[in-house]
């Protein structure tokens, strides 16, 4: 087996990205874009000027800026491309046999690789995950079309900005975006893809239920298990003849919407991958390097819980969706006071599951004041996406669930849409919105990193208003997402959100698991320790790691209605047979079965002799089956010990057995003779 | 190494389906349903059957429940709160969502009958709490060892057809299913499985049904004939199910003939159940999945609420009513207003029991209906009888019989005479052994159990590499030979004798272990001995070749014409073996033959030798393994001449 990480991805927004070897099969686990990277180019300009900003003489004005501190105009002024995982690009799509998606951002990137010749890999998503997936790809490249109306058709030639001058001019920051440390990363970049790649892609997904067994060529058994960080996220169990897998992707324990983290599904695997790199991006909880390992020491506590149940129940203790609850209810309060002071509320946020509990407890806290302050949902797929969380019971949280069994709505929006509180709309500008429109008001949009879509628009509307709020999911680009707009007189909430196991939860979660191996992050390393897995390997990016196979031979199970019509025989310390059947290799079992013949057409004979015949004690044989002969010649009895002689027989017909040492030669005429001669010379022998 | 099935109900008849199957020491009870019926004892399966101390919770591992149908599920809250079953109980989404509806709805009218109430409002809620529900296909780990997994049946929304595994023996239980998708379901869907048991439903044993498309256009136009002159039609049915199908058809009639005339539910369970089945549209057809994010199927556009005022107002309409059979409450009180006037049409979907209205409505024509002593109904109006049932009919059960080909089959649900001619059918034709046992009957089936044994990596890969080889077989069989029609059946067969070139060794102490016969050899530290037969025989030749009379001087060229001539008569008698002509040498499977040139050839007996001036020697040799084909080809050379 062998493992590569290809990215450890970045956030929520772009999981991680690898290649596993597994008997034979090469499997690609998510294939994601790196949409952060989008903000290096800039939004759709407003005004004219703007357009030239890549002339050569504005160049020259550039350079002299480059020590100064970013502004709007560096950014690249061109019809975006698209970063994807620059590893992936080093293999053939072709070979790879099988891909895994954990997540709809997982999804994000597939079509660069559907679309490519000679792609035949199977593709195994969630029915959840391949739904939403699909929709936000809808959605981004109907943005981006957007977008592409304004440069107009793309000129054949080498995109100005990717050229090496075109790179030199660019900012420190954005060029180790664009190109990474070494300008190893350029290749990364593609144009995007079409809707028809889209489409296409859907086409070669085979969507999955939760738990539900795909073999793949009768030889993998992959299941996926609900991970509980978003609708239809899920972690994977890879079963083969020699090894057991499980792949641990961002997971949460406790959802406030999505079907919860089903750890006990991935019990009883030897090789684990922990691939939750979520605790990376959360460094600002612990600033100081020296604390790092902390939480290993504080988590002793756990060592005394040892029954599985016990572990169970300290694992699934809500308090971090108790949380997030209260966080989202910090939010609405925020936008709350907003609206009352007259200003409006953009929340560009792509989490659905986030999305969907922030417009019911909003409308709820609207609705308990006076406050007449209508909710915008702007999206191409919003109205889609909102049908379908509500007829996706099998797939949510057991407070969701029960939702169902007592006959009300999923989600609360269904309702809300049908009462007006919430309107949804495919664009800024559609008829529909600018006849509705009031302000202030609260919109819901795609994140797109402030670059596509209606938030681009909202955005530099609002921007100057001090009394509107944005609500933003904070991270590392939060300033330069929002260079364009600068300077920003409005007011900018940054929260983050739950987005996968907690460094807590590790240790307890692995003493569940159990696993013999363990592959775990390299950059992980430092901020806990693990004693729980027999043995761990750490891993990082680009690196490949080869793991010995725990299992010598593999195992073949018999159906004992055939084993009992074996025929066997005794040898000096063993006893053996010769198996008969057929072998059929399926949920990663090798089963032999009684085959479809007739046990009568086929007489028990058998095919392989070893040793040496003791030609008088063939000739008594012989005699008993009423064949007589005489030993006619030793050849050279010096040279052959006892084996080597023509045995020549009269009676009942003419026939002739040639001994030798390697082997005997029946020379006869008759049928019958030759096959009695053949029993006798079985019996003096040993064979199978 | 058996699996045991005792059946509560549903044997040899329709009604409380209740099965309880000990598979490898687990025990599972499949479906828990009441037999309408009845309305003592009977009603319920005999539980105590299962434990006689009642002390369910031990006796059995798991309840699976297939569909919300009161035959499938009547009895599950009365063995749970009554009883006191305490242990899992599996069923879908939509049947754990819908079955407290169908629950309380029979309660109801239960009460309204003035029996003995066996559960109530709270057992059903209590009942349901214990309740896991699973979605299709989800593979669910019931505890260590027992295995199930949910396959879409068709029949009712969320109606399922159950996979149980134990160990290496595994069963279906099927439940009602339907092969053919309707209106708003799709049809039954299973993977091939290898089998144990398949016990399966059989209400329709015997019935081949038409497609139903003729069917649903006579409702529709029946119905439209009715409104059009301004008559008012009454469709009886139960709440889930059947209404939201009908109410499908009509919507999309509807709209497509632009009728503005009211369809109406009654105000009982249809338009809550409408919101469940928006919800739950994963579980419909395919067609109506596609379309959920424009317009929900569910969505009735034209249905509306029906107020009890609005009975006599005039006007056409058409109204959903429950109960559906006319067995009393709503539909009934409308059926009386309506059935005097001949412009009314009452549409009977579906089975009636016997003794209800609904049955004496469909058993022929009548003009009075004589309610109770005091109360006569005049019926005038018309009556349609729908005849398209949610039931897969005989050939989808052989169907699904044959593709899951299971080493035994047992049959439930269905009428006793029927349920013998398709065991027939299934034994003749499929040559499965087939049960059809009586209600507290037993049968016991052996089941499939695995040794397990290492195998070296030798014997696998010779595995994957096919080993095939083609004979056609002019079939000797001996049932032809039996009943004296031997019957020249000349067929390619295809045998691959891959798995044995392995060898299973067993050694005291040690895990049995599955070696390639070459490894075999090696293991032992014995050399291979080879046993051939040869034989070396002069065939005779035709006079008109002009051959030199020193036959063993034959030139190379004229022993390649021979072989090839050779292998032409071969090729005209032989019907099995793949012929090889090498130049020098022809070859079928072991069996090589070659002209001898050497007087002195060791394959020669004396006593063979005769005139060689016209013949030649033809030396063959052979292995065991192609005895029977090479006494064969000699026979064929001794008697033809080249």
């Amino acid at each position: 087996m062998k493992f590569t990480c290809l990215s450890k991805g970045g956030g929520f927004h772009f999981p991680p990205c690898h290649m596993l070897s597994v008997s034979g099969f090469r499997i690609l686990l998510d294939c994601p874009l790196d949409l952060s990277s989008l903000a290096i180019f800039s939004p759709v300009p407003i005004a004219l000027e703007a357009h030239e900003s890549l002339e050569t003489d504005s160049v020259v004005r550039k350079k002299q800026k480059i020590e100064k501190t970013l502004d709007a105009n560096d950014l690249v002024c061109a019809e975006p491309w698209y970063k994807t995982v620059k590893s992936l690009h080093l293999w053939d799509a072709s070979f790879i046999d099988v891909i895994l998606i954990s997540s709809p951002t997982g999804l994000l990137g597939l079509p660069f690789l559907t679309r490519t010749k000679d792609f035949s890999a199977k593709i195994y998503v969630t029915e959840a995950a391949a739904r939403i997936g699909q929709l936000m790809m809808e959605d981004l490249v109907s943005m981006h079309m957007e977008l592409r109306q304004f440069y107009g058709p793309e000129d054949s030639s080498f995109l100005q900005w990717m050229r090496w001058e075109g790179l030199e001019v660019l900012p420190s920051e954005l060029k180790k975006i664009a190109s990474g440390t070494d300008c190893e990363e350029l290749g990364a970049w593609m144009p995007l893809y079409s809707a028809v790649d889209v489409k296409d892609c859907m086409r070669k997904v085979q969507t999955l239920k939760y738990a539900e067994e795909a073999c793949y060529n009768g030889t993998l058994v992959i299941k996926a298990f609900s991970s509980g960080l978003e609708i239809g996220t899920c972690n994977w169990t890879i079963n083969g003849p020699k090894r057991n897998i499980a792949y641990i992707s961002s997971s949460i324990f406790v959802s406030t919407h999505a079907m919860d983290f089903n750890f006990l599904g991935l019990q009883g695997n030897d090789l684990i991958i922990f691939s939750d790199f979520s605790t990376l991006d959360t460094t600002e909880n612990m600033e100081n390097d020296n604390t790092y390992c902390d939480p290993v020491t504080s988590s002793n506590a756990s060592d005394d819980l040892y029954n599985l149940e016990e572990i169970a129940a300290s694992l699934l203790k809500d308090d971090e969706s108790m949380e997030e609850m209260e966080k989202l209810a910090f939010i609405c309060t925020c936008a709350f006071d907003s609206v009352r002071a007259g200003g409006s509320v953009l929340v560009p946020i792509d989490r659905l599951g986030i999305v969907l509990c922030l417009l019911e407890q909003m409308s709820l806290l609207l609705e308990s004041s006076s406050l007449k302050v209508p909710i915008y949902i702007i999206s191409s797929v919003a109205e889609e996406l909102l049908a379908f969380t509500n007829i996706i019971p099998e797939w949510l949280c057991k407070q969701r669930q029960e939702k169902l069994f007592s006959g009300e709505p999923l989600f609360a929006h269904v309702k809300l849409i049908k009462e007006r509180k919430i309107h949804v709309f495919p664009a800024v500008h559609s008829v529909e919105l600018l006849t509705n429109w009031q302000e202030p008001c609260v919109v819901f949009c795609p994140h797109w990193s402030l670059r596509l879509g209606p938030v681009v628009h909202l955005l530099r509307y609002w921007c100057s208003d001090p009394n509107s709020l944005l609500i933003l999911e904070s991270g590392d680009d939060a300033n330069l997402a929002l260079l364009p707009f600068k300077p920003m007189a409005m007011k900018v909430l940054q929260c983050s959100f739950l987005s996968g196991i907690s460094l807590q939860k590790v240790q307890p979660l692995l003493k569940a698991l159990q696993p013999k191996l363990l592959l775990f992050p390299k950059d992980l390393r430092c901020k806990i320790q693990i004693s729980e897995a027999n043995t761990i390997i750490h891993y990082s990016e680009n690196e490949t790691l080869c793991m010995p196979s725990s299992k010598e031979s593999t195992e073949i199970d018999i159906a004992t209605d055939l084993a009992s019509q074996f025929h066997w025989k005794t040898l000096k310390q063993e006893t053996v047979t010769r198996l008969d059947g057929e072998l059929f290799m399926d949920q990663g079992k090798h089963r032999l079965l009684s085959g479809f013949r007739q046990a009568d057409s086929k007489q028990h004979r058998p095919l392989l002799h070893w040793g040496s015949p003791d030609l008088k004690r063939l000739l008594t044989e012989l005699s008993k089956m009423g064949i007589t002969g005489t030993l006619k010649k030793n050849m050279d009895s010096a040279e052959s010990k006892n084996a080597a002689g023509i045995i020549d027989i009269d009676d009942p017909e003419k026939a002739l057995i040639d001994v030798r040492e390697t082997g005997t030669v029946i020379i006869t005429a008759d049928e019958n003779l030759a096959s009695h001669i053949f029993k006798a010379i079985d019996i003096v022998l040993d064979g199978i | 190494m058996a699996i045991d099935c005792l059946v509560l109900g549903a044997g040899q008849e329709v009604g409380k389906s209740c099965m309880v199957v000990s598979i490898n020491g687990k025990r599972i009870m499949f479906d828990c349903g009441m037999h309408m019926g009845y309305t003592d004892s009977r009603r319920y399966p005999d539980f105590s059957l299962i434990s006689k101390t009642g002390d369910f919770d031990n006796a059995l591992t798991c309840v699976i429940v297939t569909h919300f149908h009161l035959d499938h599920i009547g009895a599950l809250p009365y063995f749970t709160e009554v009883c006191g079953y305490k242990g899992p109980i599996y069923m879908t989404y939509p049947t754990k969502a819908l079955a407290p509806l169908m629950l309380e709805d029979y309660r109801k009218n239960m009460d309204r009958r003035g029996e003995d109430e066996q559960f109530t409002s709270d057992h059903i809620a209590e009942c349901m709490k214990k309740v896991i529900p699973v979605n299709l296909k989800q593979t669910v780990q019931v505890d260590k060892d027992l295995q199930i997994r949910a396959y879409y049946a068709g029949h009712v929304i969320g109606a399922a057809m159950f996979y149980a595994k134990v160990g290496d023996a595994a069963m279906v239980y099927t439940g009602d299913y339907n092969m053919t998708p309707d209106r708003h379901l799709g049809a039954a869907q299973i993977d091939r499985l290898q089998l144990d048991l398949l016990i399966t439903e059989s209400t329709y044993a015997t019935t081949i049904r038409d497609s139903r498309y003729g069917r649903e256009r006579e409702f529709l136009k029946a119905v439209h004939n009715c409104v059009a002159a301004g008559g008012k039609v009454l469709i009886p049915t139960f709440a889930l199910g059947r209404a939201q199908e009908l109410c499908i058809l009509l919507e999309d009639y509807w709209e497509r003939m632009n009728l503005k005339v009211p369809i109406y539910f009654s105000a009982g369970l249809t338009i809550q159940a409408n919101m469940y089945y928006k919800m739950l549209i994963n579980w419909t057809s395919q067609k109506i999945k596609e379309t959920y994010a424009t317009h929900n199927a569910f969505d009735f556009k034209n249905v509306r609420n029906f107020d009890r005022s609005l009975i006599n107002a005039p006007g056409p309409c058409v109204l959903f009513a429950t109960p559906g059979m006319i067995v009393g409450g709503f539909s009934l009180k409308v059926f009386m207003q309506w059935a005097p006037s001949e412009n009314n049409l009452v549409t009977l979907p579906g089975y009636c029991v016997a003794g209800t209205i609904g049955h004496k409505l469909m058993s022929g024509k009548l003009t009075k209906i004589d309610l109770d002593k005091d109360t006569q109904i005049n019926v005038r109006c018309q009556i349609h009888q729908l005849s398209f049932s949610p039931h897969t009919d005989a050939k989808g059960i052989m169907d699904l019989v044959k593709f899951l080909s299971p080493k035994h089959a047992i049959l439930v649900h269905g009428e006793k005479p029927k349920m013998a001619t398709l065991k027939e059918r299934i034994q003749s034709e499929l040559g499965i052994q087939c049960y059809c046992p009586a209600n507290n009957e037993t049968v016991t089936i052996p089941s499939t159990h695995y040794v397990k044994a290492d195998a070296s990596g030798t014997f696998i890969r010779s595995c994957l590499n096919p080993n095939f080889k083609f004979s056609t077989c002019s079939s000797t069989d001996k049932s032809y030979l039996d009943s004296n029609k031997s019957k020249a059946v000349s067929r390619l067969s295809v045998s691959d004798d891959r798995a044995t070139e392995g060898i299973l060794v067993v050694e005291k102490g040690k895990k049995a272990k599955v070696i390639h016969q070459d490894e075999f050899l090696h293991m032992l530290g014995e050399k291979k001995h080879e046993i051939q037969f040869a034989y070396c025989f002069p065939m005779h030749m035709a006079r008109t070749e002009d051959l030199s009379s020193t036959s063993h001087m034959l030139c190379s060229f004229d022993k390649c014409t021979l072989i090839s001539r050779l292998s032409m008569i071969l090729s005209d008698e032989l019907s099995e073996g793949n012929i090889l002509d090498l130049g020098e040498e022809l070859q079928v499977e072991s069996f090589r033959v070659s002209v001898c040139s050497s007087d002195n050839c060791p394959h020669r007996l004396s006593s063979s030798l005769q005139n060689g001036s016209e013949s030649v020697f033809f030396c063959c040799h052979w292995s065991v393994a192609d005895e029977k084909l090479a006494w064969k080809i000699i026979s064929i050379m001794k008697n033809s001449t080249l």
